[in-house]
């Protein structure tokens, strides 16, 4: 994927690296690097994974390596819970239950 | 150019601080272990009326409160004879940006803004990025929010990765970065690159924003139920909601309301650690913020923290994931109000305690927060589900947290559990006076530690005593 200029892409940079983490970090955290994602306008052409220049929406400059082009959000409302479902149904059931039916 | 490693860095924390904060927390220090917190907090941040009218200014506050008729209900059916106290909320996801957070964000950046500031920052993860952002748009000012979102597989919580959007609706920057502490230092660098304000939580005029909930709280209560409510529970994480709240209370002279506080437990999971990151279902609201900014409130991101929860709360208890899930998926139910989990924490606790107290009672739960994809129960347990996490019907006080999700097979099941509180205000007293050797404790460092911990010099001398330091 090629990244024009002016491209809105997202990218990632390695802040620490492992053995650059702060003491206190625990011990599996320790084991991986600090890494950083953020948006921006692309300062430069180059291809997606390489590092470039960005000017993000404060005006900042920062770099990194493009992980991203037009970032689209994926959140979502997940699966389906059935669990969920049986939670009404029992609220129902001791609040009403029995005055459902008048017959 | 200056040295941008970890240590240089935090070596100058307390100098771009000043820079960001523009007060200078010395002067408030007293002789001893202790500061002056009433002074800090009349000469720093703002009177009520004059908060009122900064957040009413932008359509921040007077939120209504709703009285939960169905859930008191369900409590009275499952409370012996006599007991379930009415139970209602303050639908604080009314405000722009969907939180309480704004009463914060609504004093803090117009302080930024009164101060000349270009812009603004807050490293948060939680509502507070939301309500930052909002009000920055408000005053057109710059915004950068830096959020812990990811581990190091790259997976982001639902929760987190919601409030990045919400951030960026409103015209921020947001900085993501993987699980650590050093986010402080990311934090530090941007505040001394750009310039911009430290929107830190935990300020006087963040914390004595939420003042107008707790006084407009005890307000309502009386003009529409005639006195003020017996008990008022808050969800307790960094501090600053509880400490508000009461403070507000106080203001408005409802100096006899029980305040609460409730969190999810959370317990035997590491806030910093990278593999137990997408193991808690909750991102907010929970012990692993609550128990440490409770006992040692100055760990925050300022020298002192304006949240000092421990000077008011009565009674602190825990809630499970599940219960707090199952509640969500019963305001939605019964009362058909659909409301963001972590903010139903408080209600929780309230649908417990309310069946200790007699029906004639209330109960006030100070919070509801915005829902949304991602920040919503049924995202939030499908990650949960896909992160490995056993999902079941039981008991909620089976639950391990990081392991499962226990959702109560019947709502008898839910139950508030006390933490033990003189425990947690000994070690209030042990964190203020910890690293300190060879220092005489003075009648005035008594006194401090007495109303940190909200007991008495008799408790504090028995405390240090203990600690071998009297």
């Amino acid at each position: 994927m090629h990244v024009k200029k002016g491209d809105w892409v997202k990218v990632h940079r390695v802040i620490f690296t492992p053995d650059q983490r702060a003491p206190q970090v625990p011990e599996d955290t320790k084991k991986v690097p600090l890494e950083m994602w953020v948006k921006g306008f692309a300062q430069q052409e180059a291809e997606l994974g390489e590092t470039i220049e960005i000017l993000t929406i404060t005006g900042r400059r920062e770099h990194g390596a493009v992980v991203e082009i037009e970032p689209t959000y994926t959140h979502s409302y997940g699966n389906f819970i059935p669990e969920l479902l049986q939670i009404g149904i029992q609220l129902r059931e001791i609040l009403y239950g029995g005055d459902q039916d008048e017959r | 150019m200056k040295d941008k490693s970890y240590g240089a860095v935090m070596a100058r924390k307390n100098e771009i601080m000043k820079q960001a904060i523009g007060i200078d927390y010395a002067i408030f220090e007293n002789e001893g272990l202790g500061f002056d917190y009433e002074r800090m907090m009349r000469e720093t941040g703002y009177t009520l009326e004059e908060m009122q009218d900064i957040q009413g200014r932008t359509g921040v506050g007077n939120t209504p409160i709703l009285e939960m008729k169905n859930l008191t209900a369900l409590a009275r059916k499952l409370a012996p004879e006599g007991k379930g106290a009415r139970i209602f909320i303050k639908d604080e996801a009314a405000n722009p940006s969907g939180s309480f957070k704004a009463r914060r964000a609504a004093n803090a950046v117009y302080h930024a803004k009164k101060l000349g500031y270009k812009g603004v920052i807050a490293a948060t993860s939680g509502n507070y990025g939301a309500a930052v952002a909002s009000q920055a748009a408000m005053h057109g000012l710059k915004c950068i929010i830096v959020q812990e979102t990811y581990d190091s597989r790259g997976v982001g919580q639902p929760e987190i990765v919601e409030k990045a959007r919400a951030c960026e609706a409103y015209g921020a920057e947001v900085l993501q970065l993987t699980v650590g502490p050093e986010l402080f230092y990311e934090f530090l660098l941007l505040l001394e690159e750009t310039g911009y304000f430290n929107a830190s939580l935990y300020t006087p005029f963040g914390i004595a924003g939420v003042e107008t909930l707790g006084y407009e709280l005890a307000v309502q209560m009386r003009e529409k139920y005639g006195k003020d409510p017996d008990v008022v529970v808050c969800t307790n994480a960094g501090g600053g909601n509880l400490t508000g709240t009461a403070r507000g209370l106080i203001k408005a002279g409802a100096v006899d309301v029980n305040i609460v506080a409730a969190s999810v437990d959370l317990s035997g999971l590491h806030m910093a650690s990278d593999t137990h990151f997408n193991k808690k279902s909750f991102t907010t609201g929970h012990t692993g913020f609550g128990l440490p900014f409770t006992t040692m409130p100055d760990r925050s991101d300022v020298p002192r923290s304006a949240a000092r929860p421990m000077r008011y709360l009565d009674r602190y208890v825990t809630v499970t994931q599940g219960e707090v899930f199952y509640m969500t998926e019963a305001l939605a139910q019964l009362e058909g109000l659909e409301k963001g989990p972590a903010g139903n924490t408080a209600l929780v606790a309230a649908f417990s305690i309310a069946q200790e107290m007699d029906a004639d009672q209330m109960i006030v739960v100070q919070e509801t927060e915005y829902t949304g994809a991602g920040k919503h129960i049924q995202p939030q347990l499908s990650f949960a589900r896909d992160n490995g996490i056993d999902i079941h019907f039981g008991d909620p006080n089976t639950q391990i947290p990081g392991e499962n999700i226990v959702l109560p097979k019947h709502p008898s099941l839910i139950k508030a559990v006390d933490l033990d509180l003189v425990k947690i205000k000994k070690s209030v007293i042990k964190n203020a006076v910890s690293g300190l050797t060879d220092v005489a404790i003075t009648q005035e460092d008594l006194d401090y530690l007495a109303i940190e911990s909200k007991t008495d010099t008799a408790f504090v001398k028995e405390a240090l005593k203990e600690l071998g330091i009297l």
